[in-house]
């Protein structure tokens, strides 16, 4: 067991080492520089001009010289300027060259400056992953519950009505992306002009205009039931219908096994041998389907941020690449992979403690 | 001028407007109704209503694409005037003469109509998503069969890339690789070299380790799979066909190779996994003992009998595919601003959405309805194919 989880560790920090060089090296491209050179400086600069700019600023060099240096294992760039004064990658401006550290990558605990947000990059990830969190939290307390329910109601008697309508609600939510299902939510609870606002608002139900509002900003700083239902749902609702399926699918499997049979031949009820005997066996592989679910979560947390104008890490990753922040997209993509291996190591390990079948060399 | 249509009047309009899909679906189902026993898997297709109801969905959106000059009722690029983001149903402000009197989903925010629009979304997604799976599964299919069958180093490394692009978040990855910064440097164009040849290798070896004892087919139908296989690559990947037959606008082989590159690694897992649980039955034994070749073995033993799960995968896949594909459109990535493709549309649409939603609601119901149709229609075939 220990060996696997160490090889396992071992393999996910190489697959974090090999993803962030390629976000690095994709990010460090010519033309992205050269674009990042033009925003930060003068547009109207020639070959020449971004060049040195580029130099100036250590951009240039060999890419692998300078991910060393933003993972903190290569000692930080310095340049001596004509006039004498020293500039670096770890020389904060005005204090002195001297007792600046060799080191300063994210090994240091240096993520950056963010170009578009004009913050430490850690201020930023900070700031922006505590509101995702939030979001997060919010959706696992709705979706969990609500898709083992779902699926267990129509695993349990495979066939029946209540399984059919289950199951047809399950694959419509699975066949509506975010951006889809969040845009007719809005249209139909949020907008002044259609959906059921306006009956509401003519009947003198709701004193705005709309029943909840289109955007979610204002949960930035304070989480109502009302600016956050819809954004919630939105994201919650995607994964509702894919976890209940795949908890159907195991509940079903569950059902036909012998033991449940001995169990209603002796004369267990039904909602005893479901509740003793089936929901236990049948909820492992759920476990592991929710747990993989959190890289998906990420995605709908982007298209869900940025529909409903939530600052959170989604929202912070678009600004990001949209206008090549490389120390900013390099940090959230450090925080996505790690998210995603971490739950694919948590996913594999759960399943080996909640399966006493497999065992591990 | 005419007056403002009541909903009534706007359903009676486009079940009229889209009379070439009904008479088509008609056609289809009372055919394959007729010869369901003859058709194999897919006449079985008719014996499940989910799946029916799934084929009919997916069907209906084919035929859209497929009649959709004779559907649209208006340029779907031609900007009306008085027409912005007016309400479905409405009359044109000053007709021309001969033309389609009503906008009968409304207008978006540059007054153009939605209905045409969205007819014409479907042409653009029904363009890429299926063909785009096609070269996944070719990919996936070439690399897992070897990865699952001979495993070892080989096992190992692809394995560890294919992770390693499935813990790539998908958007990000996105942002990377469609940009027209990206263009200019030529990555797009190395990757589709890489993945673009992937169908190429499969036919060739496919044919060639089941006729090389016969050379004089195995010679006619590797030399057709070749001549016709490597003009279309030079033509799609390299943009160099010299008959100018072949040949994919830029902006569109970005998106299309980004969309396969995302899709292979899971393909790739089905199949390996796939491959390891058959490369343990007798048959596979008997070929083997039989002195079969590896990759006759992996082609024409494992792989036919693999094909259930596959097209079951296949269904949802250009589902997911035509979600990515949305997803694209909503960041912004990859396309011209003026392209009706739904995911574009919901993009631009949702800004207006607290004053005019319909411009984003129709082609999202558009997207959710082909998307549910792919869903069932794998739904119907896993139950019909696990009935064997």
């Amino acid at each position: 067991m220990l060996l696997f989880v160490l090889r396992r560790i071992g393999v996910m920090i190489l697959t974090a080492f090999a993803l962030t060089f390629i976000v690095f090296y994709m990010t460090n491209l010519p033309p992205n520089l050269e674009k990042l050179a033009k925003s930060e400086a003068s547009v109207r600069m020639d070959d020449a001009a971004v060049a040195s700019w580029l130099e100036r600023n250590g951009h240039s060099g060999p890419v692998l010289g300078r991910y060393a240096q933003w993972l903190g294992v290569a000692p930080g760039w310095t340049l001596t300027a004509e006039d004498g004064t020293v500039t670096g990658r770890c020389i904060t401006r005005g204090t002195d060259p001297a007792t600046a550290p060799r080191f300063c990558g994210i090994l240091q605990g240096n993520w950056g400056y963010s170009t578009v947000f004009k913050a430490t990059v850690a201020d930023v990830l900070a700031r922006s992953l505590g509101a995702t969190g939030w979001l997060m939290v919010w959706v696992m307390i709705v979706m969990v519950p609500s898709s083992l329910l779902l699926g267990v109601l129509s695993g349990m008697r495979e066939g029946s009505r209540t399984d059919r309508v289950l199951s047809t609600f399950a694959i419509t939510t699975t066949a509506t992306p975010e951006y889809v299902s969040g845009v007719i939510l809005i249209a139909l609870l949020a907008s002044a002009t259609a959906g059921i606002s306006p009956i509401l608002a003519d009947w003198g139900w709701i004193s705005g205009k709309t029943l909840f509002p289109g955007t979610a900003t204002a949960a930035m700083d304070d989480i109502t039931f009302w600016n956050f239902f819809l954004p919630v749902m939105t994201i919650a609702l995607y994964g509702i219908g894919y976890i209940a399926r795949m908890t159907r699918a195991s509940m079903t499997e569950v059902m036909t096994q012998q033991y449940i049979r001995t169990a209603r031949l002796k004369g267990v009820a039904f909602r005893q041998v479901v509740m003793r005997h089936a929901l236990r066996n049948a909820l492992i592989a759920p476990f592991t389907v929710i747990m993989l679910q959190f890289p998906w979560l990420l995605n709908g947390v982007v298209i869900v941020e940025t529909l409903f104008n939530y600052k959170g890490f989604g929202w912070t990753l678009v600004q990001a690449a949209g206008n090549n922040d490389i120390d900013t997209l390099l940090a959230c993509s450090v925080v996505a992979v790690f998210v995603v291996l971490v739950t694919q190591l948590i996913s594999d390990i759960g399943y080996v403690f909640l399966n006493p079948r497999i065992r591990l060399a | 001028m005419e007056d403002a249509l009541s909903w009534g009047g706007i359903l009676v309009r486009i079940a009229a407007q889209l009379l070439p899909v009904w008479i088509a679906l008609i056609v289809t189902f009372a055919l394959s109704m007729q010869f369901r026993r003859r058709l194999g898997l897919y006449g079985r297709i008719f014996d499940s209503p989910v799946g029916m109801i799934g084929f009919g969905l997916v069907m209906f959106w084919v035929f859209t694409a497929i009649f959709a000059d004779w559907i649209i009722t208006h340029d779907p690029l031609a900007q009306l005037s008085g027409m912005k983001n007016i309400l479905p149903g409405s009359p044109l402000k000053a007709p021309a003469e001969g033309a389609y009197p009503w906008y009968l989903l409304g207008g978006d925010h540059l007054a153009r109509d939605v209905f045409s629009r969205m007819v014409m979304g479907a042409r653009e997604v029904l363009k890429i998503a299926p063909a785009a799976t096609v070269v996944a599964f070719m990919v996936g299919i070439t690399l897992g069969l070897p990865a699952g069958y001979l495993g070892g180093k080989l096992d190992t490394t692809i394995s560890f890339l294919s992770n390693l692009v499935l813990a790539f978040p998908v958007i990000l990855l996105f942002y990377l690789l469609v940009t027209p910064e990206i263009r200019v440097t030529g990555i797009p164009t190395v990757l589709a070299a890489i993945l673009f040849i992937f169908p190429v290798v499969f036919l060739t070896i496919l044919f060639n380790s089941r006729f090389f004892t016969t050379p004089a087919k195995r010679n006619l139908y590797v030399g057709i799979v070749l001549v016709i296989g490597l003009w279309a690559y030079s033509g799609l990947a390299f943009n160099a066909d010299p008959l100018g037959v072949w040949s994919m606008d830029p902006n569109m082989l970005n998106v299309f190779v980004s969309v396969v590159f995302v899709n292979s690694p899971g393909v790739f897992r089905i199949v390996r996994g796939m491959v390891m649980d058959i490369k343990t039955r007798d048959y596979v034994a008997a070929g083997q003992t039989r002195g079969e070749g590896p990759w006759y073995i992996m082609l024409w033993e494992i792989l036919p009998n693999a094909r259930g799960p596959l097209i079951v995968d296949f269904c949802l896949r250009i589902g997911y595919t035509t979600i990515l594909l949305g997803t694209l459109g909503f960041f912004g990535l990859g396309v011209t601003p003026e392209s009706p493709d739904w995911g574009s549309t919901i993009n631009y649409g949702r800004r207006l959405l607290a004053i005019a939603p319909h411009p984003a609601v129709v082609p999202a119901f558009a997207l959710m309805s082909l998307v549910l149709g792919l869903n069932l229609l794998a739904d119907g075939l896993r139950e019909e194919s696990m009935k064997d």
